[in-house]
C-alpha cells in the first residue's frame, strides 16, 4: 500500500510535468494551428537558464525560476517571429516542420552550454521527505505537482477571464474575423509562444528538481507531451492536464510493478508506456478524449 | 490542326508510337499519354541519359570513402521517394519512417546475416533478402495503416513518432533479431548467385574495389525502384494519391476509396524503406537498435522538403543534399577559424554540431523561403533558361 501511493504520488510529479509542457503546445496549436516540436529543446534551455541564474548569478530558486521564465518568453516570442511568422497560410505540416528545424537548432545551442555536465537547479526540496495520508513520499513530486497544476490553473483563468486571454481565444477561433475586431493577431502568436515557452521553462526546472538534475539528453523527455496531448485532445487545456497525470502515473506504476508482474514486456518499458497508451486510445477515438471533433462539410 | 488530328488517328490505327511529325515542335503533346510520359521532352531524355552515364562513371573517378558517401546518396533516395509517396503524393505525414527501415534491416539480417547468438541469421542469398525486405515492412505498413487511415493530419504525426519509440523498444529487447540494445549485430550479406556484390570483383577484366562493386549493385536497385515510383505516381493510383492529399472529402466523393488509398501509400512506402534500411544497414556495416530513432526520421523528412515535396527528382536530389552536406561542411570546416575539428577541443562549435546546427537551419530556411526545395529552384533556373531573353 505504501509503495503504491509513493509510485502514484511520483506519477502525479511526472505527470503534472507533462501537463505543463502539454499545455504549453496546446495554447500553440490553439492559436496558430502548428505543433511545436521545439517545446523540448526551450525546456531545457529553461532548465539551464534556472541553474545559472542559481548558481551564476546567485539569485534565489524562485527567482530564478522567474527570470528563466521570462528570458525563455522572449526567446519564444523570437522564435515565432523569425521562423514562424513567414509560415502563416502555409499548410500546417510545413510550419510543424519548421519547429523541427528550431528544434535541431535550439538542441544543439543547449548541447554547446551545458556539454556533458549535469545541470542542477537549486531547488529547496532535494531528497526531503513528507508525510501525505500517513506515508512517507518525496516533496519534490508534491511540490511539483502544486506547482504545475496552479500555474496552469493561474494560465486558465487568465485566458477566461482577461481582455488579452479573451483576444487569445478569439484568434483561435478564426484569425480574419479576430483581425477585423481590431485583435493585433500577430501579436497573439507571439504571445501564445512566449506563453508556451515560458511553461516549458517551468516544466523543465521541475523536471530537474529533486535528486538528478538535468543533461542535455533530458531534453527527449519533453517529446512525452506529444502523446500527452493526442491523449488529451490537440486542443484542450483540461485535457492535456488529465492526459498529463493520467499519462504520468501510469509510466510511474509501470515502472515500479512491471518488472514484477510483466518481466517479458523487457526493461525499460515504462519509457513507451506512453505511446503505448496514446496508440490504443487512437483506435477507439480519433480526437482524443477532449478534442474537439473535425467537422467537414461538403 | 489537321496534322494533330492526323496524329492521333494514326494512334488509333494502331501504329504504335506517334511519328513524331511535328519536327521542330517537341513541346506540342498531341496525346495525353505523350504528355504524361516520364521523359516528355527530348532535353529530358538527353540529360537523364547524361546522368546514368555520369553515375556510372563517377566510382572511376572518385576515391574509395566518395564512392561509399555516393552508395548512401542511392539508399537515402529509395527511402526518400518512399517517404514522399506517403507523405507527398498522399499528404499522409509520417515521423515513423525510420521504424520501417529498421524493419527492414533487420528481415534482411535475420534471413541474409550470419548467425551470431544471440542473433539469428539464416545467411539466405540476396534474391531472398531483399524481396524480403521489402515485403515485411510492407505487410506491417499494411497493419498499421487502417488504424493510420482513422487520424488526420498532425494526429498522424505523432501516431507514426510513437511508432518509431515503440518500434525502438522492441528492437532493443528482441535480441534474437538484432543482437540487442548498444550490442548490435551484424547486416545481411550481399550475396547474389554465388558472388559477393560487397567485395573485390572483376568484370570483363576491369577490376572493381568493393565500394564500386556495392555502389553500382545499389544503383542498378535505385533505377528500377526511382521508375516503379515514377510510374506508379503516374498511374490511377498516383492520382488518387493526389486526391486525397489535396482534399480527402472530395476524393472520397468522386469514389476514391480513403481507406484503401492510404493503406496502398502505407504498403509501398513502408516496403521502400524496408528496402533503403537493408541496403543502409551494409553501408553502415554494423546495425544497432539505436540506428532508427527519431532523427533518422528526420533526416527523411529533411529528404523530402529539402528535395522537393512529391517528386521523385526532388527526392533524389535532396538525398544527395542531406547525406553530402556533413562531408561538405566537414571539408569546409578546416578554413573556418572558430570551429573545432573533434568533441571537446573549444571553438564556438564543433564540427558535429555545426553541421546539425546548419541541417536545422537549412530545414528552416527552405521552408521559408522556397516550399519546393532544390526541384523549386531547379525549375526556376531552368525556365529562366526556357525563356531567356525574355522575362517569362
Amino acid at each position: 500500500m505504501d509503495e503504491l501511493v509513493a509510485t502514484v504520488v511520483r506519477g502525479l510529479g511526472i505527470g503534472s510535468t507533462y501537463a505543463l509542457l502539454a499545455v504549453g503546445f496546446v495554447i500553440i496549436y490553439r492559436t496558430t494551428q502548428v505543433i511545436s516540436f521545439a517545446q523540448p529543446a526551450l525546456m531545457i534551455l529553461g532548465a539551464f537558464a534556472t541553474a545559472s541564474f542559481v548558481s551564476g548569478a546567485g539569485l534565489p530558486f524562485w527567482l530564478a525560476v522567474v527570470a528563466s521564465m521570462a528570458v525563455l518568453a522572449v526567446v519564444g516570442a523570437l522564435t515565432e517571429r523569425i521562423a514562424l511568422r513567414p509560415m502563416v497560410g502555409r499548410p500546417p505540416f510545413s510550419a510543424a516542420m519548421v519547429t523541427v528545424g528550431v528544434f535541431i537548432v535550439l538542441l544543439i545551442v543547449a548541447f554547446r552550454l551545458i556539454g556533458t555536465r549535469v545541470v542542477t537547479v537549486g531547488d529547496p526540496w532535494g531528497l526531503s521527505r513528507v508525510e501525505l495520508f500517513g506515508v512517507s513520499v518525496f516533496a519534490v513530486d508534491v511540490a511539483k505537482t502544486v506547482i504545475a497544476l496552479s500555474t496552469i490553473a493561474v494560465v486558465g483563468v487568465v485566458l477566461m477571464r482577461s481582455r488579452v486571454g479573451l483576444a487569445m481565444r478569439a484568434t483561435a477561433l478564426d484569425q480574419e474575423t479576430a483581425l477585423a475586431q481590431g485583435i493585433d493577431v500577430g501579436r497573439m502568436f507571439g504571445l501564445a509562444w512566449a506563453t508556451a515557452a515560458g511553461l516549458a521553462a517551468l516544466a523543465g526546472t521541475l523536471i530537474g528538481t529533486g535528486a538528478g538534475g538535468v543533461e542535455a539528453t533530458t531534453a527527449l523527455v519533453a517529446l512525452k507531451a506529444l502523446p500527452v496531448i493526442i491523449l488529451g485532445g490537440l486542443d484542450s487545456i483540461k485535457g492535456s492536464v488529465v492526459a498529463g497525470l493520467v499519462i504520468g502515473v501510469a509510466e510511474s506504476l509501470t515502472r515500479t510493478y512491471q518488472p514484477q508482474v510483466a518481466p517479458w514486456l523487457g526493461s525499460n518499458f515504462d519509457v513507451v508506456v506512453p505511446y503505448l497508451i496514446m496508440v490504443v486510445v487512437l483506435m477507439v477515438r480519433p480526437y482524443g478524449l477532449y478534442g474537439t471533433k473535425e467537422v467537414q462539410r461538403v | 490542326m489537321s496534322t494533330v488530328l492526323e496524329s492521333q488517328s494514326h494512334r488509333r490505327g494502331g501504329v504504335g508510337r506517334p511519328d513524331r511529325s511535328l519536327r521542330g515542335r517537341p513541346l506540342l503533346y498531341t496525346d495525353y499519354a505523350d504528355e504524361m510520359a516520364i521523359w516528355n521532352t527530348p532535353a529530358k531524355r538527353f540529360w537523364t541519359l547524361m546522368l546514368v552515364v555520369a553515375a556510372l562513371a563517377l566510382p572511376f573517378f572518385v576515391q574509395r570513402d566518395i564512392t561509399a558517401l555516393m552508395t548512401t546518396v542511392l539508399v537515402y533516395a529509395i527511402g526518400g521517394i518512399g517517404l514522399n509517396i506517403i507523405s507527398g503524393y498522399a499528404g499522409q505525414v509520417s515521423l515513423g519512417h525510420a521504424f520501417f527501415l529498421g524493419l527492414g534491416a533487420y528481415t534482411a539480417a535475420v534471413l541474409g546475416g550470419e548467425d551470431s547468438p544471440p542473433a539469428v541469421g539464416l545467411g539466405l542469398p540476396m534474391w531472398v533478402w531483399l524481396p524480403a525486405a521489402a515485403i515485411v515492412p510492407g505487410l506491417v505498413g499494411l497493419l498499421v495503416a487502417p488504424v493510420a487511415a482513422r487520424v488526420r493530419g498532425l494526429y498522424l504525426a505523432i501516431l507514426t513518432l510513437g511508432l518509431v519509440f515503440l518500434g525502438e523498444h522492441v528492437f532493443r529487447e528482441a535480441a534474437w533479431m538484432t543482437g540487442g540494445g548498444g550490442v548490435g549485430r551484424a547486416p545481411a550479406e550481399p550475396v547474389l548467385f554465388g558472388v559477393d556484390l560487397y567485395s573485390r570483383q572483376t568484370v570483363l577484366g576491369v577490376e572493381l574495389g568493393r565500394q564500386q562493386v556495392f555502389y553500382f549493385t545499389c544503383f542498378v536497385i535505385f533505377v528500377v525502384m526511382a521508375i516503379l515510383a515514377r510510374n506508379l505516381t503516374r498511374s490511377r493510383f498516383g492520382r488518387a494519391f493526389a486526391a486525397v492529399r489535396d482534399r480527402d472529402l472530395a476524393a472520397e466523393i468522386m469514389g476514391v476509396s480513403l481507406l484503401r488509398t492510404k493503406t496502398l501509400a502505407f504498403a509501398v512506402s513502408s516496403a521502400y524503406a524496408g528496402v533503403a534500411g537493408a541496403l543502409l544497414s551494409i553501408v553502415f556495416g554494423r546495425i544497432t537498435p539505436e540506428n532508427w530513432n527519431l532523427f533518422l526520421s528526420v533526416d527523411f523528412l529533411a529528404v523530402i522538403l529539402i528535395g522537393g515535396i512529391a517528386t521523385i527528382s526532388g527526392s533524389i536530389i535532396g538525398a544527395a543534399f542531406v547525406v553530402l552536406l556533413p562531408r561538405l561542411v566537414q571539408e569546409l570546416a578546416v578554413h573556418v577559424p572558430f570551429i573545432s575539428g573533434a568533441v571537446g577541443q573549444g571553438g564556438v562549435l564543433n564540427i558535429f554540431q555545426l553541421q546539425t546546427i546548419l541541417f536545422g537551419a537549412l530545414i528552416v530556411l527552405f521552408l521559408i523561403l522556397e516550399p519546393r526545395g532544390l526541384f523549386g529552384i531547379w525549375l526556376r533556373v531552368r525556365n529562366y533558361f526556357k525563356a531567356w531573353p525574355f522575362s517569362y
